[in-house]
């Protein structure tokens, strides 16, 4: 049971703090996936370690409001010219498995231009850079979790994983959440994309539910007429456990 | 309501483009009291080469073992502008480094305090979700009775625990081996 004394107490509330939750099971991808070559040098091969979380994983980075640019969430606005492509809205919340908002919370965003290349020295495909697109972005979410980026859609590209491989249209995400132990990396994908069974990225995931989560929903509502489609990407975090810290012990 | 928290998806190897802005190699900047250290090392792949695509981050508490959050309720000094975060790439061989303070304790399990340590999340190419570790302090007497190294094997625990760089005052190296007879420790959290 909580210590009285334990530094970790609220002294208001005198509630014990709460973990965070362990995912369900099949819904995050094993380390090793060989379809994927890139893990199989570099997957763990000794089981991990279980630790309960402490002060240490239940804090977490907490932003000033001024790192983010509030300029950082229009891709399309970064250079003199606007980039080639088909103009997108991308937006949606990012929520706790509780169902709560995560508000004020650093997304990132990187992606491929429309042509399916990386403005980055290691992306050597035959697809032209766009000068007007480096495609990278950022925002903190609002009170109630919502953040919206403006971009191009991404082109498919191939990478040498196998025999004419091609990954899907995809954007990178980089969220923090309230704590070290919410933190994640994922990727968005495209409704209707023919290469997205095809995938082994895609694919890691036993669960095929938890798969398609990472497919976003073309969405009237955040369409602009004559402008851009949008699409729509809720993203849920570990949220609290009822088990409070202490008990843990 | 009870949502799953979304599936995670390797960085792939261009994070860089999106990543780079937030890079933090001085976590504890100026005017952060606490003994200076230096950390280096590579990430290195199971078959020993440096993984020149990989990002590791730190997140860390005060010299007084604080952490910058409103979950941290203890009384106990924090400087204004300490944030704790650190953010780091690797370059062409593997290697990263960066610089801080040596952390104080924090509270662990039953409130009994842990050994200074900062917690690392590794992320790269082929990684399909985040790998978590810690890096401990040479020669600290709490290293004995820490909560997290006590779970560990013993021959295992010195993957965790910095070295002292000779001739160097303040210099650690401490490596990332992803796999293979001297893989690190990593951590389901």
């Amino acid at each position: 049971m909580a210590n009285a004394a334990s530094p970790s107490q609220t002294p208001e509330s005198n509630a014990p703090v709460a973990c965070y939750r362990r995912p369900f099971a099949g819904t995050q991808p094993p380390h090793l996936h060989p379809p994927y070559a890139s893990s199989i040098k570099r997957a763990p091969q000794k089981p991990l370690v279980y630790l309960a979380h402490t002060l240490s994983e239940i804090t977490g980075p907490v932003f000033p409001r001024e790192t983010a640019n509030p300029k950082a969430s229009d891709l399309t606005r970064q250079h003199k010219g606007e980039p080639l492509g088909e103009r997108i809205v991308v937006s949606g919340r990012v929520l706790d498995e509780n169902g709560r908002p995560v508000p004020q919370t650093l997304v990132e965003v990187w992606q491929a231009n429309a042509a399916g290349r990386y403005r980055h020295d290691r992306d050597t495909h035959n697809a032209p850079l766009d000068p007007n697109f480096t495609g990278c972005g950022h925002a903190l979410t609002d009170d109630e979790g919502r953040y919206k980026f403006i971009t191009v859609r991404p082109g498919e590209y191939p990478w040498k994983n196998h025999y004419n491989a091609w990954r899907p249209a995809h954007i990178h995400f980089s969220v923090f959440g309230p704590a070290f132990a919410t933190r994640l990396v994922t990727q968005m994908y495209f409704p209707g994309d023919p290469l997205i069974p095809y995938d082994p990225i895609f694919n890691c995931t036993a669960d095929e539910k938890a798969r398609n989560r990472l497919i976003s929903i073309f969405d009237w509502e955040t369409t602009l007429p004559e402008e851009a489609l949008g699409y729509k990407f809720d993203i849920i975090l570990s949220g609290r456990d009822a088990t409070p810290m202490e008990d843990l012990t | 309501m009870s949502l799953q928290a979304t599936t995670s998806q390797t960085v792939g190897p261009y994070f860089r483009i999106g990543c780079t802005w937030l890079n933090r190699d001085d976590i504890a900047g100026k005017g952060v009291a606490g003994e200076r250290v230096t950390i280096e090392g590579r990430v290195l792949d199971g078959d020993g080469k440096g993984v020149p695509d990989a990002m590791l981050e730190i997140w860390q508490a005060n010299s007084q073992g604080k952490y910058a959050h409103p979950d941290d309720q203890q009384k106990k000094p924090l400087e204004q502008g300490f944030i704790g975060f650190g953010r780091v790439p690797t370059d062409n061989e593997g290697k990263f480094h960066f610089t801080t303070i040596k952390p104080g304790q924090v509270p662990g399990p039953g409130g009994k305090p842990q050994a200074p340590h900062l917690v690392v999340s590794v992320f790269a190419r082929g990684l399909l979700r985040r790998l978590i570790t810690r890096i401990y302090f040479p020669d600290d007497p709490n290293n004995s009775s820490d909560y997290a190294l006590g779970l560990v094997e013993p021959e295992r625990r010195k993957t965790l625990v910095a070295r002292r760089v000779t001739g160097r005052d303040g210099a650690l190296a401490w490596d990332v081996v992803l796999q293979g007879d001297n893989e690190t420790v990593f951590f389901d959290c």
